[in-house]
């Protein structure tokens, strides 16, 4: 028994593997050890996105241009909806920023155990990894828009404004919003499989609840607070605010909205821990 | 003192069975069942009537660091569910398991492997996946292509691969591993000969280096060539633990009925052997008795009794012969020969027997194992049981009795032999 070919020092912890029962610790100290899987995950992810596409990396950004023009005459030349003195194609534009990362959560994190039924009833890492390498996969996409958009900004000459350094804030802000609903929707589709069915839906519902297309003002005063119970509000409003200057700091709607936020995630994450031990069963 | 690297305990694992054996369900389902939920409490009470099955129950071992265990067992019998418990795949439904060191399972190879990527992205994927650091992967990475001799395709996507490659490359990956305790799934099962040769040389050398290896198999000789005991499950308990040599004739040898036949009972048969039902396996002696020891030196019979509930075209019934050892004998098919299997293209509905006989003079002294097989020919398998029976051969009659010693090599011939004296 030669102690050389043992090259890393052999851990002397015990793991111990018992039935758990209810509510489970987030054990997130072994998804700091997988970290390195979610870079790999994701990486794997782009990358086969755009292999063998002719337009390649270039689909990240037709999507939400067409999207975007779709959006404004219809909202625009249609529904003749303010934009608040902006430019309607930035208006749109930015928003479908960060709802391209959020409605990919919503398809592809909600997809993704499925998809990796292979993996999860193979091998052990922390499952929370899935549906987190799915979203992260929208941050390329992410920043690739940014750059049209900056571009965009340039050609209207509009500056942005000093409170762009909060933009990574919002976008923070997005990957908690796009993480909760999307470990919700991933756990809950190992369950019942509807969910799979129903996400086209109800990513189009949400679109039209968010103020992608429209400015929050659209909806009268004492509906402003219950509407910003979609966390995407907040985030929309936030990044039309921080880039455009849009309006006054956005204050209690922002407030409501980050509260969602961090409650769907923090919830999301119990809960899919919770289901955790059924889910090779049961994928 | 050893540590214990492995420690099992009481531990068992239940799963749900029902008249729907999808495992997941619909909302529709669930609001369905919460209606009904008043009428099922006031017909069976408030216990829950779900039709489980125990597929591992009151499993206890322990493994010390650097010991080799090899698990054997039927199909269905727990095995895998015993390595996807240890490997933190699943959780048990009581007892526990006490795992010291990092554990690396190889319950299949290739996972995650995406056909876009190129071997080398495969690599790094499949390693980190496995959990290997990328440190761990790009130092052994010469290694690892070298091993799986794929150096000019590195480069290419896999899904250009050809199968035998494929394996080669994934197999090469998860045989880097290191990991303290490695636990292996019948992961010989796949690939040419080559390949198994090779599978079975890395693993051998994992086990000198004093890795403590859990190994799954059916294959007999890789079971006693790598571990030292051997654990045997059978219906999801541990009904023995012994050195391997042991373990391995008392696997081949149990559960058999006392005469030389065995019979399915309609819940041995699994659901997709339809319309092929098999009946009985028996070995009977010259003079038509069903025995459990024949001789060498007569003619003896093997039949195999089945059932078709419907009609079957290119059908062949089979048996394999093979050594205690599980080392393969022969394989014979009913339709072997050219007229039999002209007369018998398409079999009607009915009941039938196939009997082969069993030349004299053939079969050493000791103790055989026999299998079934119904198929057609590379397109579908209807019922297949490796290790359905034993049975003894006795030397009687043979030639050489007069001496009473033990005798190499499967096959007893009567040679002719010439005798003459060469003339000055």
């Amino acid at each position: 028994m030669s102690e050389t070919a043992l090259s890393t020092k052999p851990s002397t912890e015990v793991i111990v593997l018992k039935p758990s029962r209810g509510w489970i610790s987030l054990n997130l100290r072994d998804l700091w050890l997988y970290r390195e899987l979610v870079y790999f995950l994701t990486w794997r992810d782009i990358k086969v996105r755009y292999k063998q596409t002719v337009l390649g990396a270039a689909w990240a950004i037709i999507q939400p241009l067409i999207n975007m023009i779709v959006l404004s005459f219809i909202f625009g030349n249609l529904a003749k909806m303010s934009t608040d003195n902006i430019p309607r194609p930035i208006f749109t534009f930015t928003a479908l920023l960060p709802w391209g990362l959020f409605s990919k959560a919503l398809s592809d994190a909600g997809r993704s155990m499925l998809a990796h039924r292979g993996m999860i009833t193979k091998v052990y890492f922390p499952r929370l990894i899935i549906p987190l390498a799915s979203v992260m996969g929208g941050v390329v996409d992410f920043i690739i828009q940014l750059l049209i958009l900056l571009g965009m900004m340039l050609y209207y000459h509009i500056t942005p404004t000093v409170a762009v350094w909060t933009l990574p804030l919002f976008l923070l802000l997005t990957l908690s919003t796009a993480l909760g609903i999307g470990l919700w929707l991933s756990a809950l589709n190992v369950l019942y499989r509807d969910i799979g069915y129903i996400l086209p839906f109800l990513t189009q519902i949400w679109l039209l609840i968010t103020p992608v297309a429209y400015s929050v003002k659209e909806v009268p005063g004492h509906w402003q607070l219950i509407y910003a119970l979609n966390p995407m509000v907040g985030v929309v409003e936030g990044f039309r605010w921080a880039l455009l200057g849009t309006q006054n700091a956005p204050g209690p709607i922002l407030a409501v909205s980050v509260g969602i936020s961090l409650f769907l995630l923090i919830t999301g994450m119990y809960y899919f821990r919770r289901m955790e031990r059924t889910f090779a069963d049961m994928v | 003192m050893t540590d214990i690297a492995i420690h099992v305990e009481n531990l068992g694992k239940q799963y749900r069975i029902g008249a729907q054996l999808d495992s997941y369900r619909t909302l529709r389902d669930s609001l369905v069942d919460a209606a009904k939920w008043p009428v099922r409490v006031l017909r069976y009470g408030l216990s829950t009537r779900v039709d489980t099955i125990w597929a591992l129950k009151n499993i206890n071992f322990e493994v010390r660091q650097g010991e080799v265990l090899g698990v054997i067992g039927r199909n269905g019998a727990g095995k895998s569910t015993l390595l996807k418990i240890l490997s933190r795949v699943t959780e048990p439904t009581e007892g526990y398991a006490e795992i010291r060191g990092r554990v690396g399972s190889l319950l299949e190879v290739g996972t995650g492997f995406h056909p876009e990527l190129t071997g080398r992205e495969n690599i790094y994927l499949n390693g980190a996946i496995l959990g290997m650091k990328r440190v761990d992967i790009n130092k052994k990475f010469d290694e690892i292509v070298d091993f799986s001799g794929v150096e000019k395709f590195i480069d290419t996507p896999v899904k250009r691969y050809s199968s035998g490659m494929y394996l080669r490359l994934a197999f090469a990956v998860a045989a880097h591993m290191d990991p303290e305790i490695l636990v292996v799934d019948e992961v010989l099962a796949v690939g040419d000969a080559e390949f198994q040769r090779k599978c079975l040389g890395k693993m051998s050398d994992v086990a000198q280096e004093g890795r403590t290896v859990l190994f799954v198999s059916h294959n007999m000789s890789a079971i006693l060539r790598l571990t030292q005991e051997t654990i045997v499950l059978e219906n999801g308990l541990l009904v023995y633990r012994a050195p391997s040599p042991q373990a391995v004739d008392f696997y081949l040898s149990s559960g058999f009925a006392q005469t030389s036949e065995r019979c399915w009972q309609a819940d041995e048969i699994p659901a997709d052997a339809s319309p092929f039902r098999p009946i009985a396996l028996r070995v009977q002696n010259a003079q038509g008795k069903v025995v459990d020891t024949v001789r060498s030196a007569e003619s003896n019979f093997i039949e195999v009794e089945y059932a078709l509930d419907a009609p079957i075209s290119g059908l062949r019934l089979g048996v394999y012969l093979m050594t205690m050892h599980g080392e393969p004998i022969f394989t014979s098919f009913d339709t072997d020969d050219q007229e039999l299997y002209n007369r018998f293209g398409t079999r009607p509905a009915g009941r039938y027997f196939s009997r082969c006989v069993i030349p004299p003079d053939l079969l050493n002294e000791g103790r055989y194992v026999l299998g079934i097989n119904a198929s057609t020919f590379r397109v579908r398998r209807y019922f297949q049981d490796e290790h359905a029976l034993a049975f003894s051969v006795d030397g009687t009659g043979a030639p050489g009795m007069q001496w009473p010693e033990l005798r190499f090599g499967l096959v007893r011939p009567r040679l002719a032999w010439h005798i003459e004296e060469l003339a000055q």
